[in-house]
C-alpha cells in the first residue's frame, strides 16, 4: 500500500495569517491544552511514552522515557529547554513550523511543562533566524494576554513563565549539554554524561531538552490519544514526522508522512530528480549520517530500517544530489563546516577535523596521493567514538561512507590531478541568471 | 565609554534581560551581548565592560564567551551583515557562484566590509532554509532561491540605501543594531509582518490538499497501518 502524507504540523500553515493566537485558536489550538490540565500528570507521561515518540531532533531517543527519568521532586525547580537551534545541515523543518505556528510549539511546552511539573521552560533559539524569533516572543506575548501563560495558566491554578532565548551563531549548542552551557551564559560547550540532563541539567537542576518538532507533536498525542499515533508509522518508529526535501529534487519542501515511507515515494510526491538528471548520492538525516545511494531509494525511513541499511535516521533532512555533482567537493565542504563547528574541547575532534580538512582540500585540489585516502580512514577512526560529543562522530559519517561509495572518485582526482567535475553544471539556476522559482 | 545617557538606556535594557533569568543571572549574557552590539554596531571593549558590571563577571570571561559564537562582531560591522550560505548543498546549487559574484562585486572577502560602511560580507553555515537554495541572510532575514545576478541587485539596493524585502521576514530588512536589539529580545513590532510560510514550506501540505491525503482521525486508531519493522 502506497504512503500517503499526514498533514499535522503542517495542517495549519496556509490558513491566514497561521502564525497568530486567533488563527491557532481557530484550528483547534489550545485545546488539547485543556484536556491536558485536566489530566493527571503522571498520566500524560504515561500517554506519551506509550504513543513511541521518538525524539525528532535526530537522536530519536523515545521522548516520554526522557521524561520518565527525572527524579521525584523535591520541592526545588525543574526545567522544560526545547532545542530550537536546528544547524544540522539539510534540516530545515523547525525553522518554517516556528515562522508558521509557533503557538503549536507552545502548546507542546505548555503540555510537556505541566507533566513534568515545570514552572520555568526556556526554548533556545538559533540567533540567524531574527524573524523566527520576532514570531515567538510575539506569539509567548499573545498567549500570556490570553492567560495561556504566566501565575494561572488557563485558570487551572497552574503556574509557567516561558523565556525565548536567542543563541549567537554555533552549531555545537544543538548539543543537548552544549545548549545548557550556552543558556548558562557560556561558552557552548558540551558536558560529560552522566550525570544526565534530566538529573543535572539547566542550572544543575532535573532538566528535559526536547526538539522543538518533539514538543510540537505532544497536542496531538493528546487530543487523539497514544493508540491514534501508533497507526502511522513502524512498531517501534511510530508516528508522523517532517520529511525535508532539497538539492536537485523538482520540488523541494516540507513533506509530513508517516515514518517508514521510503525515498522513491518521496521523490515521486516531489516530482522526481531535475530533468535529464540521476540520483547519485543523499543523506538520510543531514550531514552528519551516512551517504546513501540509488541503491536505497526502497529502504524505509524509520529508525530501525535506516540503521541496518548502514546510515541513521537524524533528521529526515534528506539532501538530494544529482550526477553533476563531486562527491569529494561535497564531502570537504561538509569538513570544512565540521572543521569550523568544532568548540575545540576535545582534541580528537579540534585536530581531527582540522587534519581531515586540509587532506580533503588536496585531494579535491589535485594534489592528493593514494596513501591520503588511507590516511582519511585512518583519521576518522581516530575521532568515531573518541570524541567527546556527537559533532566528532557525525563528521566522520561522510568521509566513511564517501569513500565506501564513491572511492573511484577520489582516486580520480588522485590521478587525474584535479576534479573531473564541472560546477557549474551543478547549479540550480538558469544560466542566463533568472532566479529558479519553485513548480506551483 | 558610554556618555551618562546612553548607559542610562543600557542599564534599563539590561535590568529587564537580566529579569527573564532570576535564577541565574548569568544566563543574561548572550542576550545582553546582542543588546551591547545593538549600540555601538559591534561588541566593542565598552561593551564587554559593561555585560561583566552587569553581571558581575571578569571582562576575560565576558570575551571568551564574547569570542565564541559567530554573531558577535568584534570590529565595527556594516549597516548590513550579507551572508552567503556555502555549506555543501547551498554552495553546489549556486551559492559558491554566488560567493564569488558579490566578492568581485564588492571587492571584499570573508568577514570584510565596504568603505562606505554599508555592507559586511560572510560566508554562513546552514541557516535551516536548504528548500529554498540557495540561500543569502541579510542581517538574518531570509533570501531564498538566490542567482548571482539576484543576489549583485540584493547589495546594489542596500548600498543606495533603497528598501529591500526578504522572502520570508519583516517588510523591509532593518539595520544591523536593530537586529541585534531584538536578538537582545525585545520586539519591534514588525512580527506580524511576512508570509506565514513560502511555498516549499508548503510543497507536502499542498499535494496532500490535491491528492485529498489527511492524517488518520482519532477513530482511525484500530487501522492496522503498521509496516514491518
Amino acid at each position: 500500500m502506497a504512503t500517503t502524507l499526514t498533514p499535522i504540523l503542517s495542517q495549519t500553515w496556509d490558513a491566514e495569517r497561521s502564525w497568530t493566537l486567533e488563527a491557532y485558536r481557530a484550528a483547534g489550538g489550545y485545546s488539547a491544552l485543556q484536556t491536558a490540565l485536566g489530566t493527571d500528570p503522571n498520566d500524560l507521561v504515561t500517554m506519551v511514552k506509550e504513543s513511541g515518540l521518538r525524539g525528532r531532533g535526530g537522536a530519536g531517543f523515545p521522548t516520554g522515557m526522557k521524561w520518565g527519568f527525572l527524579p521525584a521532586p523535591d520541592g526545588k525547580p525543574r526545567y522544560l529547554v526545547v532545542n530550537a537551534d536546528e544547524s544540522e545541515p539539510g534540516t530545515c523543518k523547525d525553522i518554517p513550523l516556528m515562522m508558521a505556528s509557533p503557538h503549536s510549539l507552545i502548546e507542546g511546552a505548555i503540555i510537556t511543562s505541566f507533566a513534568i511539573g515545570c514552572h520555568h521552560a526556556f526554548i533556545y533559539l538559533r540567533g540567524e533566524v531574527v524573524h523566527v524569533y520576532r514570531r515567538l516572543l510575539r506569539a509567548v506575548e499573545e498567549a500570556y494576554a490570553a492567560g495561556l501563560l504566566g501565575s494561572d495558566v488557563a485558570g487551572s491554578g497552574y503556574e509557567l513563565e516561558l523565556t525565548v532565548h536567542a543563541g549567537a551563531g554555533a552549531y555545537i549548542c544543538g548539543e543537548e549539554t552544549a545548549l545548557l552551557d550556552s543558556l548558562e551564559g557560556r561558552r557552548g560547550q558540551p558536558r560529560l554524561k552522566p550525570p544526565f540532563p534530566a538529573l543535572e541539567g539547566l542550572y544543575a537542576r532535573p532538566t528535559v531538552v526536547n526538539n522543538v518538532e518533539s514538543i510540537a507533536s505532544v497536542p496531538s498525542i493528546v487530543a487523539n490519544g497514544a493508540d491514534w499515533f501508533k497507526s502511522m508509522g513502524t512498531a517501534r518508529s511510530s508516528g508522523f514526522g517532517l520529511f525535508s526535501l532539497s538539492g536537485h529534487v523538482k520540488r523541494p519542501g516540507q513533506y509530513e508522512a508517516p515514518l517508514g515511507i521510503t525515498l522513491r515515494e518521496l521523490l515521486e510526491m516531489a516530482g522526481g530528480i531535475r530533468e535529464g538528471h540521476e540520483l547519485k548520492f543523499w543523506t538520510p538525516g543531514g550531514s552528519s549520517t551516512p551517504l546513501f545511494t540509488a541503491e536505497h531509494l526502497d529502504v524505509p525511513l524509520d529508525y530501525e530500517s535506516v540503521s541496518a541499511a548502514g546510515s541513521m535516521l537524524g533528521t529526515r533532512a534528506l539532501q538530494i544530489f544529482d550526477d553533476s555533482v563531486c562527491v569529494v567537493r561535497a564531502v570537504t565542504r561538509w569538513m570544512e563546516f565540521y572543521k569550523h563547528e568544532s568548540c575545540g574541547k576535545c582534541t580528537p575532534c579540534r585536530e581531527g577535523t582540522f587534519w581531515l580538512t586540509q587532506v580533503l582540500q588536496r585531494i579535491e585540489s589535485g594534489r592528493g596521493t593514494h596513501e591520503d585516502l588511507d590516511l582519511l580512514l585512518d583519521l576518522s577512526g581516530n575521532i568515531l567514538g573518541r570524541a567527546f560529543c556527537a559533532l566528532g562522530d557525525g563528521a566522520t559519517s561522510c568521509v566513511t561512507s564517501g569513500l565506501e561509495h564513491f572511492r573511484a572518485e577520489f582516486e580520480a582526482h588522485i590521478d587525474g590531478g584535479g576534479c573531473p567535475f564541472d560546477p557549474a553544471a551543478a547549479v540550480l539556476h538558469a544560466t542566463d541568471g533568472e532566479t529558479r522559482t519553485v513548480e506551483a | 565609554m558610554y556618555d551618562s545617557e546612553t548607559t542610562a538606556r543600557l542599564e534599563a535594557d539590561a535590568a529587564e534581560v537580566v529579569a527573564r533569568y532570576p535564577e541565574h543571572p548569568r544566563s543574561a549574557l548572550l542576550p545582553l551581548l546582542h543588546l551591547v552590539q545593538s549600540v555601538d554596531g559591534y561588541v566593542s571593549a565598552d561593551g564587554i565592560a559593561f555585560c561583566a558590571k552587569v553581571l558581575d563577571l571578569s571582562t576575560a570571561e565576558v570575551s571568551a564567551v564574547a569570542t565564541f559564537y559567530t554573531q558577535y562582531k568584534r570590529h565595527p560591522n556594516g549597516t548590513y551583515t550579507v551572508g552567503v550560505c556555502t555549506n555543501t548543498l547551498c554552495a553546489v546549487m549556486g551559492g559558491d557562484a554566488i560567493w564569488s559574484e558579490l566578492t568581485d562585486h564588492l571587492g571584499i572577502g570573508n568577514d570584510e566590509t565596504t568603505e562606505d560602511g554599508s555592507i559586511t560580507l560572510e560566508r554562513v553555515e546552514c541557516n535551516a532554509a536548504c528548500d529554498y537554495a540557495p540561500v543569502v541572510m541579510v542581517n538574518w532575514e531570509f533570501f531564498d532561491n538566490q542567482t548571482p545576478q539576484s543576489a549583485v541587485e540584493l547589495v546594489d539596493a542596500l548600498k543606495a540605501g533603497e528598501p529591500v524585502r526578504p522572502s520570508r521576514g519583516a517588510d523591509q530588512v532593518v539595520t544591523f543594531r536593530e537586529t541585534s536589539r531584538v536578538l537582545a529580545g525585545f520586539l519591534d513590532g514588525h512580527a506580524d509582518e511576512g508570509p506565514a510560510a513560502g511555498e516549499a514550506t508548503l510543497a507536502g501540505l499542498r499535494l496532500a490538499r490535491e491528492r485529498g491525503w489527511s492524517a488518520p482521525g482519532a477513530d482511525d486508531a484500530d487501522t492496522a497501518a503498521s509496516k514491518e519493522s
